[in-house]
């Protein structure tokens, strides 16, 4: 075995994947770095065909690279492959795993087994587990008879039974509904925190999943990352100007009014928040502000006693992951676009595959 | 796009520190991913115990398969047993069917569910799963092979019983000893078949399914399951020769019923040799077609059904 105890937890080189098919081969990966540090919580960001599954199915050794190499704490993928499926463990979206014939409890149970544990060091690790995910009440139920999120619960606490220290998860939240998908986050985030050094690689094309847990983020199309960093510095990377949402009580004169202001680009009439039905709060107008810096701010609120205008609310709108991809890759996110088409960014050594935050914001 | 909830005003995520969450202290991944010989038997041992677990309970939980897998093949077993006495054939007859009708319980068990399981298990997302824990494939292969044992051992002693007493079947055992080591090498080796079988299942996928369902009858033929395989000469021999059925099968009625004189086999001891021989073949080649057909899936991307 090679590497360190500072070994990287995912290290990848240079991998590439091709899967063999007709008319043509298909590239699912083409010459991936990535490097994700002990203890991190990273994601990678992509559509559906990014690559994103099978940059996971290589790293939990289930795959092999048609080129490059890969290591999980400084194990060859490859080569080292029990090591590696001894401290790992992975749970995929709409997981149907297991026999249906079983209890949720006896279905952990005969995982625990095939992870070492042994037979009542297993039961009693499933009922801790069991509680932990919030299936008390189903521990009993047939696997068979479980909703998709209580499945899903039980998938989790299937891959937390040997204490990985990286866990996978690919698309853990598809096809959950909005509780049962908050439930799994809550659990991602309760287990990492639990004791330091568990890392997780998380794969998902939901972007706010993706910026609400993650530390870093690749964003991934056609088998190659465009961009690593953190959510805030890769939002940076696309915000030009200065964008604020402005609440007034009133504006004579409409937005155009504050369109005139000096560092103004624009000044658009936004959908105010809806006030309930029943309340007796007054209307309000509001504006989508579009500065050429911040520093134009203080001239438009100074402008704003004169059009006879008082704010009700002001806050500064940041651009989302998906306007981010939108930017490198020229195309939505559900958008299918030309295969043959490069990104629009081509990708660059420096933005792939470092993990300094000041590198990957360069 | 947005995912179920998130990115929605609401709460901080919680991150409570449960228990649960701890687990097992190690001092780091390196430690963990250490394991000393006796854990790597004892999690092979326990892995055989978990695969075996499902089948075992499943035999409580559906009792449906009491109808499928005792009274149909018994029906079976009495056509047979009708036919003879039609045609007045010797009575010694009747027990080689009945012992056929018992042994048809682990030769389906092989084919349906050893030979054929992973092909399924790869279907239902159990296989990388399988592949991704730190056990040896072949416990997998091992624990279903005892939960089939279990399975079909209760399937054909019923079968057994039930027609020794409704049809009278005398049995002559001369070598109570022997025989028990001819059944249980018969089925060591049945399912060391098996087992090869479900190796090459990673590769060939659908068409080693198609492959072994046309298996299925003429291996009842040429093994004899209603008749004494003796008599179809040549064709008997090379059965006996490759197909472990067969030869047990064999060896099995020439031990249980002796005064028969049945011949135009090989002797018992001879047929017990020639099970060693199977047993040890097929398990080894179990472990080798498993180990290179891993590897090969992992290459050519089979153990996995898409990508993203």
């Amino acid at each position: 075995m090679s590497g360190s105890i500072q070994a990287p937890a995912i290290d990848v080189r240079g991998i590439t994947r091709v899967y063999k098919a007709r008319p043509k081969d298909v590239i699912a990966l083409a010459g991936i770095d990535l490097e994700v540090a002990p203890g991190e919580f990273f994601g990678l960001l992509g559509p559906n065909g990014a690559g994103k599954t099978t940059l996971i199915k290589i790293l939990t050794t289930l795959l092999l690279p048609s080129a490059g190499t890969a290591r999980i704490f400084g194990f060859d993928v490859a080569r080292e492959t029990k090591q590696i499926r001894r401290i790992m463990n992975m749970v995929a979206g709409g997981e149907q795993s297991g026999y249906g014939i079983l209890e949720a409890r006896e279905q952990l149970w005969m995982f625990s087994q095939f992870y070492g544990l042994g037979v009542r060091e297993g039961w009693r690790r499933v009922d801790e587990l069991i509680d932990a995910v919030g299936l008390g009440e189903q521990r009993n139920q047939r696997v068979s008879t479980l909703s998709t999120g209580q499945r899903q619960k039980m998938n989790f606490a299937r891959g937390l039974l040997n204490d990985p220290w990286v866990f996978f998860l690919d698309e853990p939240t598809l096809g959950l509904d909005v509780s049962a998908a908050r439930a799994v986050r809550e659990l991602m985030v309760g287990w990492r925190a639990a004791v330091p050094g568990r890392t997780v690689l998380l794969t998902t094309h939901y972007m706010a999943e993706a910026d609400e847990l993650c530390e870093r983020i690749a964003i991934v199309d056609r088998g190659r990352i465009l961009a690593i960093g953190s959510p805030a510095e890769l939002k940076r990377r696309v915000q030009r100007e200065s964008i604020f949402r402005l609440e007034l009580d009133r504006l004579t004169g409409g937005p155009a009014s504050l369109a005139r202001l000096p560092g103004v680009l624009s000044a658009v009439a936004a959908t105010p928040v809806r006030a309930d039905a029943n309340s007796a709060a007054r209307p309000t107008v509001a504006i989508n502000l579009v500065l050429h810096q911040d520093s134009a701010l203080a001239g438009v609120v100074a402008a704003l006693d004169g059009l006879d205008a008082h704010i009700v609310a002001l806050a500064k709108s940041e651009p989302s992951l998906e306007d981010v991809f939108v930017e490198l890759v020229g195309r939505g996110f559900d958008d299918e676009g030309d295969p043959e088409q490069p990104p629009r960014r081509a990708v660059e050594p420096h933005e792939a595959g470092q993990p300094e935050p000041e590198e990957a914001n360069r | 796009m947005t995912a179920p909830g998130a990115g929605q005003p609401r709460p901080a995520l919680a991150a409570p520190v449960l228990p649960a969450f701890v687990g097992r202290p190690t001092a780091g991944p390196r430690e963990a991913a250490s394991w000393t010989p006796r854990q790597v038997i004892a999690n092979n041992l326990r892995s055989v115990v978990g695969r075996a677990y499902p089948r075992i309970r499943g035999l409580t939980r559906e009792p449906s398969w009491v109808l499928f897998e005792m009274l149909l093949p018994f029906l079976t077993t009495s056509s047979f047993v009708f036919v003879y006495r039609a045609l007045d054939a010797p009575q010694a007859y009747i027990g080689f069917v009945v012992l056929g009708g018992a042994m048809t319980a682990f030769w389906l068990n092989v084919v349906w569910m050893m030979a054929a399981q992973l092909y399924w298990e790869k279907d239902q997302g159990n296989l990388e799963l399988y592949f991704a824990a730190p056990m040896n494939v072949m416990s997998v292969l091992f624990g279903m092979a005892v939960g089939g044992l279990v399975m079909s051992s209760t399937r054909a002693a019923v079968v057994l019983l039930v027609a020794t007493v409704v049809y009278g079947v005398t049995f002559s055992v001369s070598q109570w000893g022997l025989l028990i080591a001819v059944f249980i090498l018969t089925l060591a080796a049945l399912y060391g078949f098996g087992m090869m079988l479900a190796s090459l299942f990673l590769m060939w996928g659908r068409e080693a399914w198609h492959m072994t369902q046309l298996m299925i009858e003429p291996v009842y033929f040429v093994s004899g399951l209603n008749f004494p395989v003796g008599r179809l000469g040549l064709l008997g021999a090379v059965a006996i020769a490759l197909i472990p059925l067969a030869v047990g099968l064999d060896a099995m009625r020439q031990l249980a019923f002796a005064s028969t004189g049945v011949t135009g086999t090989p002797e018992p001891w001879i047929e017990t040799l020639i099970l060693v021989a199977m047993t040890v073949i097929f398990v080894g080649l179990a472990r080798i077609l498993l180990h290179s057909m891993e590897e090969r899936a992992r290459r050519e991307g089979r153990l996995t059904v898409r990508w993203r």
